[in-house]
């Protein structure tokens, strides 16, 4: 993306063709580019399978958020008693069969 | 139909026939075509534009299921500029909870790899602590801004002050002397975000100063991957072609000079990118329909070769969006649409 108002350009693209970040699956899917390499039809398709759901699924809100919570990925709305941040991401690693470079770390200083 | 309303490259209002949007639409194209060497766009692409521009509504969308990841430069930046009271950590709680950010990115307001160098063990534990409380991948981003090592802000003699005067020899070797210090700088600072823990790294606006700046961050990335081989590398470009400052610069036996982006993703999947950003610059005397037909001729030949995943940059001034610090919402949306639908895209 790049330069420009929040709203004219974060906010539009995000609504015209973006994955809907966490609420949704698009974190998920963009790991699976940024760790693996994958185009986004390869990087869709593995994030379904692993979360166990339809492509389509994975920028709908009311069913990720769902899944989400199930899986203690991380969600939107904090849930009490479920991981947030580097908890969660841990728990993403472990779904998607990925390293997260942060998670690696903590777990190999302690 | 009646009139279409739509904008100028500076985003001022205009009103076209369904003919002169057409004849615009063709003409962007083959301007591309030309000046690329690539294949114009199809008729029925064409046609899927016409129906883009066509439509009556101020906002436009891709269908569901064509969905790409989004990924940013300088996201914390943006809310600064616009002078919000929030830290950086907060921005990019903003970004992922309230603006449906796929990705994050951490980056400093001097924007610039050289001098975060200093003070890049601040920005590692800012980068640690906000990878505690963040769920979405964090990048750190910066550039490789070669104009930062001539002189008066740098140690080397400046090209472009040389160059007038014939002393062209001087003038290459001083951006010679630019990119290895700019390679040490990237590569210092990249690798000490990365050790923090950061998900990827972003070279940003890689080949602003030219070919030498565009050198810097394709041997930079070389180093970061065989240093770190599981570090992502975001290569995002400045422009739709590498300037020819030195004219005489190769990586891999190519010369750099002059080439566009489905040429220049070739190169940087070479070095070692993970993501590539390709560019194509907005022409403020032109059309709307004219800037997005031409851009995305290029984005998908340069899609049509990429092995990587590429995310077309589409912010202010480039990738067909007006060059105005406030986009339009029709504009945008619109060249967001075009752009993903008709392209091999993986993000933006």
């Amino acid at each position: 993306m790049g330069v420009g108002d929040p709203l004219g350009m974060a906010v539009t693209h995000a609504i015209a063709s973006g994955m809907g970040g966490m609420r949704a699956a698009g974190d998920l899917v963009a790991r699976m580019q940024m760790t693996r390499g994958m185009k986004i039809k390869e990087a869709k398709k593995y994030v379904a399978e692993k979360l166990g759901v339809s492509v389509p699924d994975l920028t709908d809100p009311i069913i990720m958020s769902e899944v989400r919570e199930n899986l203690e990925i991380g969600t939107l709305h904090p849930v009490a008693n479920h991981p947030q941040g580097i908890e969660a991401k841990a728990n993403i690693a472990k779904v998607l069969d990925i390293d997260i470079n942060c998670v690696k770390r903590l777990r190999e200083s302690r | 139909m009646g009139k279409i309303k739509t904008r100028y490259g500076d985003g001022s209002p205009l009103e076209m026939s369904e003919s002169e949007l057409e004849r615009d639409l063709e003409e962007g194209t083959a301007d591309a075509a030309d000046r690329g060497q690539i294949a114009p766009l199809s008729k029925e692409d064409l046609q899927h534009l016409t129906d883009i521009f066509c439509s009556p509504y101020r906002f436009v969308s891709v269908e569901p299921g064509n969905e790409v990841v989004l990924s940013y430069d300088g996201a914390p930046l943006k809310m600064w500029r616009t002078q919000i009271s929030v830290n950086r950590i907060q921005c990019l709680e903003i970004y992922e909870k309230l603006l449906g950010a796929d990705t994050l990115e951490l980056g400093h307001v001097d924007y610039s790899y050289k001098p975060i160098k200093p003070i890049v063990g601040f920005e590692q534990p800012l980068m640690e602590k906000a990878l505690m409380t963040t769920t979405a991948p964090l990048f750190y981003g910066a550039m490789p801004n070669l104009g930062l090592y001539s002189q008066p802000d740098g140690p080397f003699p400046n090209p472009a002050e040389l160059m007038p005067m014939g002393k062209i020899d001087e003038a290459r070797q001083a951006q010679e002397a630019a990119v290895e210090e700019a390679v040490k700088d990237i590569v210092f600072v990249a690798g000490s975000l990365y050790e923090s823990g950061a998900d990827g790294i972003i070279l940003d606006t890689v080949g602003a100063a030219g070919d030498a700046d565009f050198l810097a961050g394709l041997q930079a990335t070389e180093i970061l991957k065989e240093k770190y081989p599981e570090i992502c590398i975001e290569f995002g470009m400045a422009g739709e072609f590498v300037l020819g400052m030195h004219g005489d610069l190769t990586y891999d036996g190519v010369r750099l000079a002059g080439l566009y982006a489905q040429d220049q993703v070739k190169l940087a999947e070479k070095a070692g990118a993970t993501i590539f950003g390709p560019v194509c610059n907005t022409n403020t005397n032109k059309t709307a329909p004219w800037n997005l037909s031409r851009a995305i001729t290029f984005m998908k030949a340069c899609g049509e070769v990429a092995n990587i995943p590429i995310h077309v940059n589409m912010g202010m001034g480039v990738g067909a969006v007006t060059v105005h610090d406030n986009p339009p919402i029709d504009i945008v949306s619109r060249a967001s649409k075009g752009m993903v639908e008709i392209c091999r895209l993986d993000g933006l």
